[in-house]
This record gives structure tokens, sequence and C-alpha cells, in this order.
């Protein structure tokens, strides 16, 4: 049973560990999976154990019977329980938790005879109930988990019929493994199944992963979104299927905040048993006195005594039971249910809404909202997450000239506003490209176009063909519909393209030009489409034949049906850049990346449309040269390793096998300088070209583009070079690329040999791209909120340094102010050497400025305060952190790390990103939160103490391992400043007044025990006493733990400094604790002695005398909670009067009925009796007054006295709007004075006994933030150390 | 397949999705309630806020303070030990358990007349009618006249549940230590001719203790038939049916034994024993003078260093006299109205600092 299992897991996860990590590895899974299923060969641990399927189909009657017999059917069941079981499993799964333990053992303790303290079925009163609560909600949520279940086992699909020799509709449940099933275009997948057939000629299904992966783009191993049909036989059902073997449960987090209260926990479990020992001991004491007094040491039912020591020993044990309350049995309960309040309304907050993709922020895990409230680091992803991942193509370079194109940005700027705007821009576009014609545009470079224009051809070609887009039409997604390609195709003639090539040729080898070339005025869009022009001329003028004969199959060069609309190709991420060409504005590219989408809809804005791709050929139409059809030879697909992808083509014009390749432009310039071709002028040339485009290069990072660079490689011999090229690109790009050419067919092979006698040859660089990835609305603001809130912002990115620090400016993440810090270092000693160096100036900065003298020596406090003048910003390189996370080293690094406000990680691999955050998070002890939107975050986002997932481009994998998944950065402001902040301080308040509750209500009983000799006796009825914390004050601390608003979300919003209390857990400090339990003492203190002075010496009997104890202390604890709440509404009225209505119902109704219930504590008329006595009403509320005196005059006088920043903020509330933001400038402005004054007044105290270190102590006074920044002049750090400000 | 609906269940699941949330679209409403804006009391605690709270609450502590404390000094109340430790006691004699029965008479004097009805109180200390085993050993379900609780009483009676194979009734720890000792007060007039004062037996236990809670056995017979087949309790010297003439207070409706049973809350308590009854409105309860006190001692309260006290007291509608609640509301008054002052000051120097807008310190 466990070694299919295994099996099947083994395959799972190299299946979606292929997807996410290693392309060439997916490649492989995909081959195998499609092909064979499970071949034993892959599975090289199990062998010989697989899964043997029979067709369910006649003739294999009999082997089916007796194979697929074993196997489950397709029916799923994710509930945990059923109907029978569900008391017993849910029962055990609950005395999984040590509290219910606990509380298992009073209740058993409580049959005990000898220490029986209450009647044994009220002790478990309050265990059944807790239980019962958990047990519901348990039921709710597998009832809903059932009818899920059910609605998808009741799913309809196609499933061919032995008896009816046909295919009829089935229920999902009923499918059984070896069924042959018929899926249509945008069925959803009923098991895991072998495809078999497929009505596309080329055998080919494309499904969609989204359910596996979370990743929405098309992958071609997978399903059906191209084709009419297709059959598949199922190959393993229900349970047995990979996606049901890898569902692991729900996260389970424990808050930083439950950690705190458990430890508190503790502590009331010493101080029951310091009390519990005080009463045995006691009690002890008291008996030895009266042994023998038969009065007081009632004999045994046999007639002994007990003695002192042993009454003693029982007594510890009784007052166990007595005082169990202690331990707060209702608080877990009551904490899970606030705690669903709170992710309720953080769920129903409109503020997240996001209109575009319907979706709103989800909660996935629980239990820890209000860790949301005490974030310290924040570790950001960059792409997708402060940026929107809508690549939009903004530059190129091509053949050492910058080219614009501010068009494109513009369109795609406003395409989302509205639908008609869009048209009218494509008209310009296509307007543009119509008037090319002209020969007078403004600078037009008429030298050497037609090298340039080769290039230019070669460029576009290159971004059209490198890549693994899908081509489909929007409407029906996937859906090629074939035709006769031939009509109305402008056609050229293939001898004129093969003469322009050749003359192109000739000319491009024989021109020295570029080298003298003027730099071509940058950013001007018209000189680039005047280029082009010459094709638009062509291809007016000459209708070219189609060359049928190039390609193995002539049908290959399909078109698309025309489509409208561009939704579809919005809706699928893409940038959707129409072209002027009617039938390309159908087209919709679905790609892996957004930025290879973002090439091809590039390429065919400038009429160089990608038209179709199949496994042998790639079709694209390019506007001068009518469709040419490029014969694939080889995919090498884009891997992180190697950082670039390539095809090998056969061309269809010069018929020479070439290879273009696209990849980061270090690892490219890289390949191209290796390369030493003979050719002199051309290699001077294309140095160049190399050093101009570098240039560039530069340039575009630090606008903030990402950038691409695109080189070719031509074969010397056209004839036979194919496989040589292929096997050459595949020999030259490491171990990766060539698994993946042993993977294909063994044919390929041979190419190997055939490449190790051709001599490499030239690489031709075409060309860079800057795709620029637009800051997401609102990150900057929100950034600049959240470091003011006090927390430590961290970019995690796998771009380029100059990239990186350019969005991180963008996004204000620095500031130009900052003191930027570069770790860029080859070798760890460099690092190490680096690092000190920077330490040492920070630290002689930190000295100079007043209020850093404390050096940083306690790694745990950093040493930057939020208002520290000395700004500083980090930036460490991928391979400098790695030197920088070694075990040496790390102590430095962080160390370097806490004097600085921002720190920007470059080139980081997802495997640093989250040693980062574990770094950070361990050594520092501080609460880290790690956000981002991709599958390169979620180890990340798993290692943070809150993950957060960006539902935005790339799948879902980063939403499904998260704790919170939000549509976009900018919610993230609202979520910790305000939610968070609510979260927590409501919370921890919650459980405070629950220990305080608790406390003080326990210890009436502890204090009579010191008038009943501590012989365990309560002077309350025990329905009430049990009620009492089960009924009558259980609702209101949980409404005050879901509802209460210290400060309201504007001002919280407004001044994001507020969110500093909740990091320092002002909310809830050991010393807090223990301020509550005193108050609580003192309270029950009045509360006992009160009533105790007054009935004192008269006849009053025990229960007479709980009652007012009993109502008193209910007025106490309620009243308590509204002095704690800054705001009331009328459902906290509406819960606390009926608290008190609930207690004085319940007390009076029990006090006329119960005659003889309830032995010993009997309250029969009672109540009724006090409700007459006008000292009954004075004594509660003088008791009332005394207890809640002190803490209501604590709060008073902090309220006028030292008011914390969030009462003073509170104010903000009660002011009109006009007060509101005079009072907000004066807030912030006097802020500043402040700090200014007291350093300077700090500054005039210390001058004499300082020394100064700088030299112009007074300069950082009175320059402030800039003052650090002017100084830099006179410190050489080091040649790495730059300031870009 | 189940995939899908798993990956979808992950990331639609979790808490209660908002309701109203229809398939159309998942924007939350825009209700107060849920976006946390409801109208809210938001008391902010300053010391300009609360100035009314304190002075209102001294304003009506110190009043009520006054008048519970003049209520209470107007109360009449004697108090005559007569445990006896003392040799010079006129009981020392009791002590030794070999005099019974033994009585012994207390002279005292009344300084001042008794107006009104006098309770008359027996008084014990360091008793502990609250230990917990001592208060659960009775059997309510008996004194409520249940017929098989009689003749079967709870297993809390133990060990006073039975005696030589006979049910105790009433059982327990409780009534087996009823107190027994017998007070009669005699009035010694100008003609040293002694005058008995009228005690009243009935109306010293709660109505509905006596009506409602207590019940003698249901029968027809006499009060002996229907307590047939149990014995009296081991300490007791007659038994229940036999605890007074009257047929309306005897057995389990016995006040003295009602009173008994209502157990004391603290270890020094007073009981109501008898009522003096005011006989008109000319002449007072109790005029001044000497008065002394016959008692039949009975109950034993030396071996636990306990004391029995006999009080007379007249009573108000506060109940006994107790100047604790009067000066205790006094004193909290004072307090409240001193920090009213106080905190008039800190207002009035705070005032631009905290009551304003303007929130900088």
């Amino acid at each position: 049973m466990t070694e299919p299992l295994r099996w099947a897991r083994y395959h799972w996860r190299r299946l979606v560990g292929g997807t996410t990590r290693d392309e060439d590895d997916r490649r492989c899974n995909y081959s195998s999976l499609l092909a064979c299923g499970g071949k034993p060969a892959h599975t090289p641990r199990l062998p010989g154990k697989h899964r043997i399927v029979v067709p369910h189909l006649w003739p294999f009657k009999d082997e089916y019977e007796k194979f697929s017999g074993t196997y489950v059917n397709n029916r799923i069941r994710t509930t945990k329980y059923t109907l029978l079981n569900f008391v017993p499993r849910n029962l055990f799964e609950q005395f999984h938790r040590a509290a219910n333990l606990y509380f298992l053992f009073l209740v058993v303790l409580n049959w005990v005879p000898l220490v029986e303290a209450f009647q044994k079925e009220i002790t478990m009163l309050p265990l059944v109930v807790v239980l019962a609560i958990i047990a519901v909600k348990d039921g709710l949520e597998d009832y809903r988990k059932y009818k899920i279940d059910k609605q998808i086992n009741n799913l309809v699909t196609k499933v061919y019929s032995r008896k009816e020799k046909k295919y009829i509709d089935r229920c999902w449940k009923d499918v059984m493994v070896g069924d042959f099933i018929r899926l249509s275009c945008n069925e959803v997948i009923p098991a895991d199944m072998v495809l078999l057939f497929s009505t596309d000629p080329d055998g080919i299904c494309h499904i969609e992963t989204s359910g596996l992966d979370g990743e929405s783009n098309l992958k071609q191993r997978q399903v059906v979104r191209g084709h009419a049909e297709q059959v598949n036989n199922v190959f393993s059902v229900g349970h047995e299927t990979k996606a049901m073997l890898n569902n692991s449960g729900p996260r389970y987090k424990r808050s930083k905040l439950e950690r705190r209260a458990n430890t508190d926990v503790l502590w009331c479990v010493l101080l029951l048993v310091i009390m519990c020992l005080t009463g045995a001991l006691g009690h002890g004491i008291w008996l030895s006195r009266y042994e023998n007094i038969l009065f007081f040491n009632i004999p045994e039912p046999d007639g002994h005594i007990v003695s002192p020591v042993l009454a003693g020993f029982y007594m510890f044990w009784t007052m166990i039971i007595l005082l169990q309350v202690l331990i707060p049995i209702s608080l877990y309960v009551s904490i899970e249910i606030v705690k669903l309040g709170q992710i309720y309304f953080i769920q129903s907050d409109v503020d997240f809404y996001n209109e575009k993709m319907d979706s709103t922020v989800q909660c996935r895990s629980l239990n820890i909202a209000e860790d949301l409230g005490q974030i310290q680091y924040l570790f950001s992803d960059k792409t997708g997450t402060l940026t929107e991942n809508k690549m939009v193509f903004r530059r190129c370079s091509v053949a050492g000239f910058d080219y614009c194109h501010e068009e494109n940005a513009r369109r795609l700027e406003s395409y989302q506003e509205a639908a008609s705007e869009e048209e009218d821009c494509t008209g310009t576009l296509g307007g543009a490209l119509g008037d090319v014609a002209s020969p007078g545009a403004p600078g037009c470079r008429t030298q050497n176009p037609p090298l340039e224009t080769l290039y230019i051809i070669d460029f576009f070609i290159a971004l059209a063909i490198c890549n693994t887009v899908v081509v489909s039409a929007p409407n029906q997604p996937r859906q090629k519909i074939r035709r006769p390609s031939l009509s109305g195709m402008p056609i050229r003639s293939l001898e004129e393209i093969k003469n322009l090539f050749q003359r192109l040729s000739v000319r491009r080898s024989s021109s020295p030009s570029l080298a003298s070339g003027k730099e071509p005025p940058s950013g001007v869009p018209s000189a680039f489409v005047s280029r082009l022009s010459l094709f638009s001329r062509g291809k007016l003028t000459s209708p070219v034949e189609e060359e049928g004969s190039q390609g193995a199959s002539s049908s290959a060069c399909c078109t698309e049906t025309e489509r409208s609309s561009s939704d579809a190709g919005l809706a699928n991420g893409g940038v959707e850049a129409p072209a002027g060409q009617p039938p390309a504005s159908s087209l919709c590219y679905e790609a892996e990346s957004p930025d290879e989408a973002a090439l091809v809809y590039a390429a065919r804005a400038y009429r160089c449309t990608l038209q179709a791709r199949t496994p042998e050929q790639v079709m694209v139409d390019f506007a001068a040269l009518g469709p040419l059809t490029f014969q694939l030879l080889h995919i090498l697909p884009f891997d992180s390793v190697r950082k670039r992808m390539s095809v090998v083509v056969r061309h269809p014009l010069s018929n020479q096998v070439v290879v273009y390749t696209k990849g980061a432009d270090s690892v490219i310039m890289e390949l191209l300088s290796a390369a030493s071709p003979d050719e002199g002028s051309l290699e001077k040339q294309q140095l160049l070209i190399r050093e101009k485009t570098q240039k560039h290069l530069d340039d575009y990072a630090k606008r903030g583009l990402r950038t691409l660079c695109v080189a070719k490689k031509r074969s010397g011999r056209p004839a036979g070079g194919a496989r040589a090229a292929g096997s050459g690109e595949a020999a030259g790009d490491g171990p990766g690329s060539r698994q993946a050419a042993f993977s294909s067919p063994m044919a390929k092979l041979s190419w190997l040999f055939g490449f190790l006698q051709t001599p490499l040859h030239l690489r031709y660089f075409l060309g860079a791209t800057g795709i620029e990835d637009r800051l997401q609305e609102g990150v900057p603001e929100s950034i600049e909120a959240l470091h003011k809130a006090g927390i430590k912002i961290w970019m995690l990115t796998g771009d380029k340094q100059e990239t990186a620090i350019n969005i991180a400016y963008a996004c204000k993440l620095l500031e130009p102010e900052d003191k930027l810090f570069i770790l860029n270092t080859q070798s760890k000693d460099a690092c190490e050497m680096l690092m000190s160096t920077i330490l040492k100036e920070l630290q002689k900065k930190g000295q100079a400025c007043p209020e850093q003298a404390s050096l940083s020596v306690d790694l745990l406090q950093p040493p930057i305060s939020q208002d520290s003048e000395l700004r500083a910003g980090l930036v460490i390189t991928g391979k400098t952190l790695e030197f920088a996370l070694q075990e040496s080293l790390q102590r430095q690094f962080l160390e370097l790390t806490s004097w600085c406000q921002a720190v920007v990680c470059c080139r980081a691999t997802p495997l640093q990103k989250s040693e980062v955050v574990k770094l950070v998070r361990g050594h520092l002890r501080v609460m880290t939160l790690a956000i981002g939107d991709g599958a390169n975050d979620v180890s990340m986002i798993q290692v943070a103490d809150i993950g957060i997932g960006v539902s935005g481009q790339e799948g879902m994998q980063a939403v499904m391992a998260s704790d919170f998944a939000v549509s976009q950065f900018r919610h993230l402001g609202k979520l910790l400043l305000v939610h968070g902040h609510w979260c927590y301080t409501r919370l921890s308040n919650m459980i405070l007044y629950f220990f305080y509750k608790n406390v003080a209500y326990v210890n009436l009983l502890f204090w009579y025990q010191f008038f009943c000799g501590f012989s365990g006796t309560s002077m309350t009825d025990y329905w009430v006493l049990i009620f009492f914390n089960l009924l009558f004050t259980s609702a209101p601390p949980v409404i005050y733990g879901v509802l209460e608003k210290d400060v309201s979300a504007e001002t919280l919003m407004q001044l994001p400094e507020l969110y500093q209390s909740g990091q320092k857990s002002e909310a809830y400090l050991p010393l807090t604790f223990w301020i509550t339990l005193l108050d609580a003492f003192y309270q029950s203190l009045v509360c006992f002695f009160v009533p105790y002075f007054t009935y004192q010496g008269s006849d009053i009997d025990i229960f007479t005398f709980g009652n007012p104890l009993n109502t008193a202390a209910l007025f106490i604890i309620l009243l308590h909670l509204v002095i704690e709440s800054k705001s009331l509404t009328w459902i906290h009225m509406l819960v606390i009067v009926s608290s008190i209505l609930a207690y004085f119902f319940f007390a009076l109704a029990f006090g006329a009925m119960c005659v003889t219930c309830n032995p010993p504590s009997n309250p029969y008329w009672i109540m009724q009796e006090h409700m007459l006595d006008p000292v009954f009403y004075l004594v509660c509320a003088l008791t009332t007054c005394i207890a809640l005196l002190p803490r209501f005059v604590y709060r008073v006088l902090q309220g006028s006295l030292f008011p914390s920043p969030i009462l003073r903020a509170k104010h903000f509330d009660r002011l009109t709007p006009e007060e509101r933001t005079e009072a907000l400038k004066k807030w912030k402005g006097a802020g500043k004075m402040d700090r200014v004054t007291s350093k300077l007044a700090e500054q005039a105290a210390d001058k004499s006994g300082r020394t100064p270190m700088s030299g112009l102590p007074a300069v950082f006074a009175m320059k402030a933030a800039t003052s650090c920044a002017v100084e830099r002049g006179n410190v050489s750090v080091c040649e790495t150390a730059l300031d870009l400000a | 397949m189940a995939m899908n609906y798993n990956s979808k269940d992950e990331v639609d699941g979790g808490p209660p999705c908002p309701p109203g949330g229809t398939a159309k679209t998942r924007r939350p409403d825009n209700t107060a309630f849920k976006q946390q804006r409801l109208p809210a009391w938001q008391p902010i605690l300053t010391a300009g806020t609360v100035l009314p709270t304190f002075f209102i609450i001294g304003l009506i502590f110190i009043p009520i303070g006054i008048g519970i404390f003049v209520t209470s000094n107007n109360i009449r109340e004697i108090e005559i030990d007569y445990t006896g430790t003392e040799p010079s006691s006129p009981c020392n004699k009791c002590l030794s358990p070999e005099v019974t029965p033994c009585i012994c008479t207390i002279d005292f004097t009344l300084e001042k007349s008794f107006e009104g009805n006098v309770f008359m109180y027996y008084g014990l200390s360091n008793f502990y009618q609250n230990h917990r085993r001592y208060v659960k050993s009775r059997d309510d379900s008996q004194l409520n006249g249940d017929s098989s609780a009689l003749l079967n009483p709870s297993k809390e009676c133990e060990p006073y549940r039975r005696n030589e194979d006979k049910p105790i009734a009433p059982c327990g720890a409780i009534a087996n230590s009823m107190f027994n000792d017998t007070l009669e007060l005699f009035l010694i007039g100008n003609d040293s001719y002694p005058t008995p004062i009228t005690l009243k037996k009935k109306g010293i236990a709660w109505w509905t203790d006596k009506n409602i809670k207590f019940r003698n056995p249901s029968g027809a017979e006499s009060l002996e038939e229907r307590f047939k087949g149990t014995t009296k309790p081991v300490n007791w010297l007659n038994p229940v049916y036999m605890l007074d003439s009257d047929p309306d207070n005897n057995g389990f409706v016995n006040e003295d034994f009602i009173v008994w049973m209502r157990t004391a809350a603290l270890p020094t308590f007073r009981k109501l024993y008898r009522l003096i009854e005011r006989k008109s409105d000319l002449h007072p309860t109790l005029p001044a003078g000497r008065y002394y006190l016959n008692i039949t001692y009975n109950y034993p309260v030396h071996s636990f260093d306990g004391r029995k006290r006999m009080i007379l007291s007249t009573i108000s509608w506060m109940g006994g006299k107790n100047p604790f609640l009067g000066i205790a509301y006094i004193a909290i008054g004072s307090i409240s109205f001193l920090l009213g002052v106080v905190l008039l000051v800190i207002n009035h120097k705070y005032r631009n600092s905290s009551n304003t807008a303007d929130i900088t310190i």
C-alpha cells in the first residue's frame, strides 16, 4: 500500500518541482508523463512497482476485473469525519490539546470522593461546553467540505460505455481506472489520465495547470484548450490521484501573542499551585488545632479520623478543583472566536477589494492575524509585488543604436481606461507605420540603412521566435482553425528576398560604418519606424509566393481566424499590442513569462507578427517579407542556471541554420566575449556595438528597465550546418542543455558528432531590449508609511543591481539623501573587509550623531532609531550575500544591516531569499513578514512569521503558500497599520482582561478560605460559579476583542508611527501582565473585604454572604471592561446589559425554583431576599466603586499627564476635518522640532566632554538629514561603496 | 478533477466568507458594521472629562454614608459573653462536664431603654460552621419532608447518617451539633421581683424556609408517628419531634432548628434566638434597668476556644449595628471629592496640552 503511494508522490514532486524550478527537468517529466504515464524506468527506487491499467473494454473483461478491482473509485472524500465516527474522532482530536487534558484531569479528580469539591456533574460542565463548541465548529467546517465533495463527485464527464458502445455521461465519482474518457475544450479533467488521442493533427494538447501549481498559462503537455476533443485512459482515480496524495493539511502557526499568553498561562498554573499549597498548609495547621473536635474534623464514614497531614494533602487537590477557573478554560475558546471575528472583519474590508480581479484579501491562516500588528522586518519581492509584472516594451538597442518606444508605453498606460481609446492608439501606431514612406522624417539616418535593417530584421525575428509563446485566438482560446494559407496573403517572390538578403550581407560585411557612426538621437521613434519603411514598401510592391516547399508540412503555415476584442489578451496577462494589421490584432499570446509576451507583442507592433507555432516550425508574418516559416530544429528552453534560451531554426530565406539566443545581458556578453572569431573587421565592429549596447544597458537599468540581450549565431555551412549549430549551442550551454539534448530523440545525438568536427561560428550581437516593469499603484506611499511605522524593509530580487536600486528609489525604499553602501565582492575576505569598513564608518557617524551614541553591541536592539537623521541603505548582490550568510560573517552582516533603513538584495536566488529571512528571524528574534507573488518567493513566504502572497500575474503558488493573500502591495499598508494594529491591541487586551477576570474572581474564593479553615468551601452556589465564567462574563470580552477600536482607521493610516506600539508589544508586556494580576488581586480583596466587614459578626449565612460578593464581582468585571474600552457601540452596551440581566434572571429563577436541589449550596430565595434589602445595593455600589477607583484614576491621570501616542491620536477622531489637518500638521511638525531642539540641547551638554570625531559636529544638529551625506566626501569607504544620490 | 477542487478550496476556503457576496461579485458590503464604522461612544479619560464624575460620586456618597452612620449609631445593642472561661464568671462552673444540667445567671444593666422590636441573638465565636465537610453534611430532601430520604438519608450525612441501624432524622453533622443552650431574660424591677421578658419563638426564621424549604414528613398521625423508624441525632437529648410543644414549631419546622441549619458564613456569627415584641407605643420594649440572663448551659465551646454570647439588639432598615458601611461611604465620598479637586488642578494646569486639539507635549 505504501509503495505505490510513495511512487506517486515521487512522481508528483518531480512534476511540480519541474514546473517551478527546473525547466529542463520539467520537459523531461512532461514527455514521460504523456508518453507512458509512469514507466518503471522513471521510478528508480521502486523497480517493478507500477500500476497496471487494463482498458475497461469487452475483450479485457477478465483482466480488468483482476487488476482494476483493487483500485479505488473516483469518489473523493476530503472530510475528516463521518456521521458515525464524528463523536469519538473529534473527542480524540480535541484531547490532544494540553488544556483540554488538564480539564479532563480536573473532572476525573472530582470523582475521587476524598477531594471532591463540587458536585461531579458541575465540574464537567465547562469542559463539555468547550468541547461542544469546538465540535460544532469542526462539524460545520467538515460539512462544508462534504457539500463541496458532493458537488465535485457529481460533476459529469463523458465515459466510454462497454455496453452501449459509445461515450455516455457519467458522474465523476463513477469513473473507474481503465475507463476511456473523452474531454472537450475547456473541460476540467476528472482524474489522472494518459492521453491517447487528440484531434489536433500534431497530436498535441495543451492544458492549464492552475489547479495543480497555480500557473494559469498554458503548457504544452497539458490539457485542453486548443482542441476539439481528446481521448484519455484513466490512470488513477479518486484518492490515488497525485493531487490528492499531495494534498497536505492547512497551515498551522502560532502567533507571538499566543506564545506570550501561553507562558502567562504557565504563570497562572504556578500561581494556582501556590494558592493550593497555601490552602493545603493552612488546612493542615488549622486542623491540627481541632484534630479531636468532631465539630470540625468530621470523621470518615467508617468512623476513623483523618490526620491533619493527610487532610492537607487531600485539600491540595480539592483546592485545585475549586480554583480551577484560574486557568482560563474559556480563554482558548474565546481567542478562537475573537480571531474568527477579526478575520471576518479583515475580509469584509471594502478597501481591500480589487475591482479588476474581483478579489479581496484572503486570510488563509486563521491563527496569526494579530501578528500583523507586530511586524518589524518586511521582506519584499520586487517583480509582481512592488511592480505590476505587466511588462511594457520601452526601449531597445539594435546594433548599437538606442530606440525609444514611447508610443507603446503611452498607449499601454491608457489602455486600461477605455477600450475605444485603445483603438485610437492602435490607429495612430498603424498610421505611423503607414506613413513611413515619407523620407523626410526627422532623425532618419540614411547611413547604411541596409546593414541596420538587417540587424533590425534579425532582431525582430529573434524577438518573435526565440520564445515558447503559445499563439491562440482570443475568443475561443487556443482554438486553431486551419485553412489554406495561400489565399489573401501578400506574397513576395523568394528570389527577390534572397537577393535582398544577399545584397545586405555583402554590404554588411564590407561596411566599417558603424565604427565611425555617430551617436543616433536616442528616443526618436520615427527614425526607427522610417527604417522599417523599406519593408513596408517592399511588401506593397511585390507579392511573394509562399515557401511551401520549405517545411516538412506545408499545411503548418496556418493563420488564425479573425477574432475581435482584445479582452482575452488582457485577461491572459500578456501585453496586448495589436499591430496595424487586422488579422494580427486578433492574436493572443500566452507566454511562460510576461517578458516573453512583451517582446512578442513588441515585435508585432513593428509588424513582425508571430503567427503560429508548432513543434516543428514557427511562422512569422513580417510586414516587409510576408509570412516566413522557420523550421524549428531545436529549442533550448530558459533555465535559471544558464539564464538564457535559444532556438535553432533553419532560415527560410538563406536556408542557413541560425541560432537565436536571448538572455540576461551578463550571460550573453560573456558568451560573446568568449567567442573569438578570426574576422577582424567584424570583430571590431561587434566590439563597438557591444560597448555601445553596454552603455545603453546601463542606462536602461538606471531607468529601472529590465534588460535582455539578443544574439544570433549562424552556421557557416548552409546545408549541413543545422546539426552543428544546434549541438554547438547545446554543447556551449553547459550541462543543463546537454541533458535537454539527450532527452530529445536519439537522432539528435548524431548532431553532436557533427558538431565535433565543425568549428564554432561567430555569434552576432543583435541588440538589447529594455522592458519596463511598472510600479504598482500606491507602492511608494505604502513603503513610506511602513517606513514611518518603523518597519525595516528589505527588497529581495533576482534582478540585477542597477534595476533593483532603481526600483528601490522609485518606490521610496531609498531616499535620495540616503547614504548608500554597496556590497559587491567576489570573495569572502573582501566581503568581510568591506563590511567592517562600512561598519566603522557608520559607527563613527553614529557617535557623531548624539542620539546614536550607543554602539550596536546588542544586536537585539538596532542602534538606529526611527527618528535618526543618519539614514543608510545597503545593497548586496547575490554572490556577496552568499558570503555574508556564512556562519562567520552572519553577525557582522546583521549588525551592518541593523544600521540601515533599507536593504536591497539583488540577484538573489529563492533559496537565498528564504535564508535571509531565516537569518534575520532567527538571530534578531524579530517579527518578519515576507511578501511575494511568484513561485520563487514560496520558500521565503513559508519561512517568515507571516507570509503574504500577492495574487498577481505569476500564478497562485505564492498565494497557496501564504497566510494572507492580497491583490496589491498597497493593501499591505492598511492590513498592517490598521488591521494589524487593531487585531494586536484587541487580542492582547482581551487576553489580559481574561487573566484579570479569572484571577479576580477566583481570588474571592481564595480569600474566603482564610475564614473557613482552608476547607475548600465555596460561598457561591456552584452553578453560578460555573456560569459566571461560562455565561455571564464570556460574551463582553469576546465583543471587546472583536470590535474594540482604540484609534480610528483614518488616524492610523495618517499616523503610521502609531504602529510602533505594536512592534514593541506595548499592549502586552510581561510587566503589563503582572500589573494586571496585581490589579486583579486588589480588586478581589476589595470585593471580598467590603462585604466581609459589612456582614462581620452578623447572622448572615454562607450563600447569602456570597451573593453580594458575586454580584459586585460581576459589576466590577464588566465595568472594568468599560473603563478599558476605547469605543463603545450599541453592541457593547447590548452585550453588557444582557450579561447583567442574564445574571439576575438566572439568580432569581434558580433561587425561586431550587428548593432542595444543588445541596449543599442551596440558593433558595437568597437573591429575592437581597433584592429587597437596601444594604445589598449599598454594599454592591461601594464595592464596585472602591475596586475600580485605582484603575480609573490611573487611566485619567494617564490621559491627562502622560498620554501615550495612541491616546493622543485618539483625540483626532473627535475633530472636524479642518481641525484635523491642522492638528496633523502640528503633530508632525512638533515631532521634528522636538527632535532638533532636544538634539541641540544634548549637543550643547555633550560638547564639552566629547572630542569631535568628524570635525564638524555642529553640522549634524543643524543640517539634519543631509549632514551625513555631506560628510561622505571626507570618508573613503572603498571603491565599491557608491552613493547614487 | 479532485486537484482542481482542492486548490480552489484551499484558496477560497478558510473563514466564513462575507455573506451577501453573491456569485456575481465578492465585493464586501459597505455597511457601517462590516467596515467597523459603527457609531461609538468614545470615552476619553482625562481630568477634564471625568471631573464631574468624581464630584458627583463625592456628593452622593457622603450623605449616604452619614445617613448610614447615624442609623447605625441609633441602634441599641448589648452583648453578654457567658462562655465562663474567666473564673469570676458565674458560668465558670459549667465548663466541667460533670455538672448537668448546669444553670447559671448573669446580671447586666441597660443604660438606655430599647425602643421598638428587640432581637435576641446567641453568638458563637471561632465556630467554623462554614467548614466544607460540615456544610455539606445535611440532606435537604429529608428536611423537606421527603419520606424516602427520611428513612434513607443522603450519603453526605456520613458519619451521622445512621445510628444503631436506624436512619438519623435530621441526619448530618450540622443537625447533630445544634445549639442547645436555653436563654431566659428577666427584668429586675425596683421591687427586686424579677419579671420574665416574653420571648417569642416564632418568626425568627425566613418565611420561605419555614413554609417551603423545611417540612415535616407527611402523614395524618401525630408527629411522632411520622418520624417512626428514625432515631435522634447522637448529640441530641430529645428526638426531633420533641423540640417544641407547639405543633407548628416542632419537628423539622422548628425555627430554632431552621435557624441553626442556615450555616453561618464566618466563624464569628450570631443567630437569631428570640423576638421581643413591642407591646405598646407608650412603653419601651426593654426599659433601662437591671436584667439577668438565665442560661441552661449545655453547649460546649471551651474545647475549641470558642465563645458564647447573648446579644440584644434593636434593628433598623439596614439590619443590625454596623458602623463600617457608613464610615466607608463617607471615606470613599471624601476621597472622591478630594480627587475631584486634584483633577481640577491638573485640568487647569494641563488644559492646553491635554484637552485641546493641540496634543503635543
